[in-house]
């Protein structure tokens, strides 16, 4: 089968993304504080955290659906901030909860962004719909509606329909944590196919240590909304900081004394 | 003071929605589809309640302006009556509130549901503007639904009107004298008056409602408080508005 991923006109330029001393306050609770990255064109940019460390408000950031407190976030040259960006660049961002349209089926719902910006006509539309539902193994969903699919195939409905989107700019949040071992392992094919048919730049914020340490060219951690480290890859393997070092390989204790404290608590 | 900057702020929103909804106008024939769906949503399910609404409203005002005539000896003119009231007023008036109740609220919740579930955002990183898929196809079609239920809403009233007056023994005016005097008191201008006021008040309607739906901030729960507030407002709006207008369309004539 020809790969019909390659008829985007935006299809190779990349852009790099620059986030400059971004701080992003909600009231007074302070979600980014001074955080500054580099992800370089072409590249697979991994974002790692705990639970509630701001990766999602960052990632909407980059995509321009937040307007930061200070700081700034560029794409290329261009302010992420700016609506015009999006005319310039081409980004596709798979939702943390999807976001798929409720009102449309899995085919609409992808077909969507091509018919509106008329980039092919009907038959191509379809072709690349159903390759791209095809990758995720997602053929026989095509007709349902978003509330009659489990999470994880509402979110691969939703990877399949950044796919379509043919973007030079990929913001994935979160995109193995509903899926299971053998679908979370065809996405990390995925991300890193991507990368080399077209160049697209990726930015990916998981919790999947296996998927960054395989195909990340760079990694960030980000913690209590800031940075707390950031290098290739290799550097995170066997990482000299504790914290991040034990973050990437959690230990198990059954004897762990903190639920001990919590059980004797309870008698 | 707060509530009237409040007030303010709202409407210049709810113009900011409106220019930026008419900068897509020429994408409108491409959705003919999103168009016809949103006028079968507006109009068409809309269209038994105000049938049955506007045939009891022209019954009990045939009713009423029977007993009071009845004084005057002047019963021959409740045609004339009946005709008028239904056309300027009570056939855009009512047909607006149904609508605002109906239509209105179930465009907030719509709108204030996908904001809620961020697929407003995602429309956005998609580089469509919602108010060009959303917005503009529903903002056409009550343009166009509104006259349409307005003259069903009048014809409705006149012939309930006309029913109780040939029937109801106190009043027993038959119905060929009837439309005889509504007909001779009635002006062209009577009727598209009533319908440029639904005109306003649906496009204001839908515009109000759009705008409170996509400004939701919040959980499932914010829903229903939009909801809420798209409905009072737009009633508020189509009786203040309806003064307004009723006033300018009287001058102009
Ligand atoms: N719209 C908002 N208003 C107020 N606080 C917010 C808002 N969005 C996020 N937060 C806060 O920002 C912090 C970071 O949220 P964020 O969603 O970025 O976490 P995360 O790192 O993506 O976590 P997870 O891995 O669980 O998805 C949280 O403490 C959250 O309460
Ligand atoms: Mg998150």
């Amino acid at each position: 089968m020809t790969n019909p991923f390659t008829a985007s006109p935006f299809v190779g330029k990349t852009f790099g993304v620059t986030v400059e001393h971004l701080t992003k306050r909600y009231g007074k609770t302070t979600v980014l504080a001074d955080v500054s990255l580099e992800v370089r064109p072409g590249e697979i940019f991994c974002i790692m955290g705990p639970s509630g460390s701001g990766k999602s408000v960052l990632l909407k950031h980059v995509a321009g659906l937040e307007l930061p407190t200070s700081g700034s976030v560029r794409i290329g040259h261009f302010d992420a901030a700016d609506p015009a960006t999006r005319n310039q660049v081409h980004l596709a961002l798979v939702f943390q909860a999807g976001a798929l349209f409720n009102s449309l089926s899995v085919y609409d719902n992808l077909a969507l962004y091509p018919r509106e910006h008329r980039e092919a006509d009907e038959a191509g539309i379809r072709d690349r719909v159903m390759h791209a539902l095809q990758i995720l193994s997602l053929e026989k969903a095509a007709l349902k509606f978003p509330a009659e699919l489990s999470g994880g195939m509402k979110k691969r409905v939703a990877i399949a329909r950044a796919l379509v989107m043919e973007p030079q700019l990929l913001l994935y949040d979160e995109p193995t944590s509903e899926l299971d071992p053998v679908m979370s392992a065809t996405l990390t094919e995925i991300i890193a196919t991507l990368r080399e048919q077209t160049a697209v730049t990726s930015i990916v914020v998981t919790h999947d240590s296996t998927l960054a340490l395989n195909i990340a060219d760079r990694i960030a951690v980000l913690m209590d909304g800031r940075i707390r480290a950031t290098g290739p890859t290799a550097d995170f393997k066997h990482h000299s900081d504790p914290v991040i070092a034990n973050f990437l390989n959690p230990v198990i204790d059954l004897q762990n004394p903190r639920f001990k404290q919590l059980e004797q608590s309870h008698e | 003071m707060k509530h009237l900057l409040a007030i303010i702020d709202s409407i210049g929103c709810a113009l900011v929605l409106l220019w930026r909804s008419a900068k897509h106008l020429g994408t409108l024939p491409r959705q003919f589809p999103r168009f016809i769906e949103q006028c079968y949503l507006i109009g068409y399910t809309s269209l038994p309640i105000v049938t049955i609404l506007l045939f009891f409203i022209g019954c009990v005002l045939a009713l009423q302006s029977g007993y009071s005539m009845e004084n005057f000896g002047a019963k021959q003119f409740i045609g004339t009556l009946v005709g008028l009231t239904m056309a300027r007023e009570l056939g855009p008036v009512m047909v607006a509130i149904l609508v605002a109740g109906r239509v209105g609220s179930a465009i907030t919740a719509e709108l204030a549901s996908m904001k809620v579930y961020q697929e407003i955002d995602a429309l956005v990183t998609m580089n469509i503007p919602p108010e060009r898929i959303l917005v503009l196809p529903r903002l056409a079609a009550i343009l166009v639904m509104m006259p349409v239920l307005t003259i069903i809403a009048d014809l409705c009233g006149w012939f309930g009107g006309a029913l109780v007056s040939q029937f109801t023994h106190s009043i027993s005016v038959d119905s060929e004298a009837y439309f005889t005097a509504l007909k001779a008191y009635m002006k062209p201008h009577d009727i598209t008056d009533g319908l440029i006021k639904a005109e306003v008040f649906g496009f204001v309607i839908v515009l109000v409602c759009c705008h409170i739906g996509l400004s939701t901030r919040g959980g499932p729960r914010e829903i229903g408080a939009s909801v809420t507030k798209a409905v009072v407002t737009s009633l508020i709006l189509i009786l203040v508005l309806d003064y307004f207008v009723t006033k300018a369309l009287l001058l102009a004539t």
